[in-house]
């Protein structure tokens, strides 16, 4: 077939252009725009005014930076979510490997452990904290339970606890959609190498280390970045479960105070700079979780 | 065997009690955290969904939420199936700057962007309290165009051949024969977008100042949050809502639970 000027310039189907134009139009307003725009606001005097209204904001070069950077707030915030990735995203991995493992063999009821697995993914935040903070409450089931070894004061109004509660709340929370990833990964793992591995003489728990874990390491990859990103999203949780952050800030997560301090109180330029440095953050801990999780031996 | 059976079983425990509780907890008159509490004798009520009702307007709030959800999915079925159909199947210039652009999205923590976003959408453009603000942001759900590309990508390319020398356009192909052949995509695809803006909370919290425009997840934390210090029986009102706000997704979710088996969803995550 000929190729004209046209087609190698636009390709063969020019009209697909025109099929992705509304997402991508989409895409600039609702993530490349605002991602810009909040660069611009963190380096600038930036303050509400009303619509139309011609202000002055000048530039501030790294004034919100440094009041952010020097807020204790915003560093106990920052401390909040590492605590938090470091309970969350290998007890994630640990758990969703090992029970989508489990589920992958021939075993009885697996639609009902699936979908049992899948529910608290299904459902809205809100309306499980509502049962979590009756659990977990001072007089609650789960004290209850323990009895005399219930911590005192309660789980989510300890200042120790709050922040590994609300990591346990979100891996419970979140673990039927990497179940679901983890499944996935595992019917590529070929049913020879376990064959190969129990000629071998390898057993049960053998195999998992040396077939398993590596045949779904992309997987694995895949799972500690999405954990990763969801726990610096960390909003809804510290915001009800712990009434907004408490005790004293000690379940307090970077998203939430930039609402406190960019909407509540009016900054949005201070705001801007929590979630620009939220997001340099992310990106270090991602490439070094590539590196150290998605590396070949 | 039975060692990961029973892992499993206890597993299944720990995630559905808690949905379990929530259910007792709606209905009883008087809240019963002890261990016998779990376990309800008699004491059954409805009187804590009528106490929610009062307060929050559960018929109210649901269409709110049905609103923003349905604007969600309408938008992600056209533009997205569109993009999607697009990815697959037509070569045009940009197609894999488009297409790295939907993954890269799937990791930028879009809660960063509502400071950027409430500027722009609730000062700029005036949407504040308007199902529209509401929609915008989640209006394309980049996982369901990301499915769709999928299942249009596994249609055999005779087909497409075919149609193009009978002389259809793409718009009639697509609408045709591509579309009637994904089916279970799109249903898919809906059902993905619909957990987003159902259970979404910090977006419609920030912009819906009104109660009466308030979906049901933000007019629930409110009262958590707000009222129920003042209710009589605080929790049983509380895990009345949140029956109410769970039950659709659970339902759906059940109902369609074969759509969510792994392969249709993550087919671009396997290793």
């Amino acid at each position: 077939m000929r190729r004209g000027p046209v087609t190698r310039i636009l390709g063969e189907h020019p009209v697909g252009t025109a099929f992705v134009t509304p997402y991508v139009v989409f895409v600039a307003a609702v993530f490349a725009y605002p991602l810009g725009f909040a660069v611009y606001m963190s380096f600038h005097d930036y303050f509400f005014a009303a619509p139309g209204a011609i202000v002055d904001r000048p530039w501030v070069g790294f004034a919100n930076y440094v009041t952010v950077l020097t807020d204790p707030a915003v560093q106990r915030s920052f401390l909040n979510v590492l605590i938090f990735l470091v309970i969350n995203v290998p007890l994630t991995v640990i758990l969703s490997l090992g029970l989508s493992t489990a589920l992958n063999s021939a075993i009885r009821w697996r639609t009902f452990f699936r979908v049992s697995y899948y529910v608290p993914y299904v459902t809205a935040s809100v309306a499980v904290v509502g049962v979590w903070l009756f659990l977990f409450s001072s007089n609650g089931l789960v004290n209850s339970i323990l009895g005399p070894l219930a911590p005192d004061p309660s789980w989510l109004v300890n200042s120790k606890l709050a922040m590994p509660t609300v990591a346990f709340y979100v891996t419970w929370k979140q673990l039927g959609f990497f179940i679901l990833l983890y499944l996935a990964a595992l019917q590529n793992v070929g049913a020879d190498l376990y064959e190969a591995a129990s000629m071998d003489g390898a057993g049960r728990w053998q195999s998992f280390l040396n077939v398993t874990v590596p045949g779904v390491r992309p997987a694995t990859t895949l799972v500690v970045l999405l954990a990763t990103v969801t726990g610096a999203n960390l909003f809804t949780e510290p915001y009800l479960l712990t009434g907004g952050g408490g005790p004293d800030g000690a379940s307090a997560s970077p998203v939430l105070i930039m609402y406190q301090k960019g909407i509540e109180q009016g900054n949005p330029d201070v705001g801007s700079a929590i979630g620009v440095l939220l997001v340099i953050g992310v990106l270090i801990l991602a490439l070094l979780e590539r590196r150290f999780v998605g590396r070949e031996d | 065997m039975r060692l990961r059976f029973v892992a499993l079983l206890i597993g299944a425990f720990v995630f559905l009690f808690p949905f379990y509780y929530m259910l007792i907890g709606s209905l009883q008159a008087e809240p019963d955290p002890s261990v016998s509490g779990s376990i309800p004798t008699g004491n059954v009520t409805l009187h804590n969904y009528s106490e929610i009702n009062k307060a929050i307007n559960l018929g109210k709030s649901l269409i709110n939420s049905g609103i923003f959800t349905g604007g969600v999915i309408l938008g992600t079925l056209i533009f997205g199936v569109l993009a999607g159909y697009a990815l697959a199947r037509l070569q045009f210039r940009g197609r894999a700057v488009v297409f790295n652009l939907m993954l890269l999205i799937q990791v930028v923590p879009f809660q960063l962007l509502t400071i950027p976003l409430y500027v722009m959408i609730v000062r700029s453009y005036g949407l504040a309290d308007s199902y529209l603000g509401m929609i915008l942001p989640f209006a394309i759900n980049s996982t369901a165009v990301f499915v769709f590309r999928q299942y249009f990508l596994q249609l055999p390319a005779e087909l497409f051949d075919a149609a193009r020398i009978d002389g259809a356009s793409e718009l009639s192909i697509l609408w045709r024969v591509a579309v009637p052949l994904v089916k279970p995509a799109l249903l898919t695809g809906v059902l993905l977008t619909f957990i987003g803006p159902w259970n979404e909370f910090l977006w419609p919290f920030l912009i819906t100042k009104q109660q009466t425009l308030q979906p049901l997840a933000v007019s629930l934390s409110n009262y958590l949050t707000t009222v129920s210090a003042r209710a009589a029986n605080p929790f049983g009102a509380v895990l009345a809502g949140a029956c109410v706000l769970a039950a659709p997704a659970v339902a759906l979710f059940v109902i369609f639970q074969r759509r969510f088996i792994s392969s249709n969803i993550s087919s671009g995550v396997k290793g």
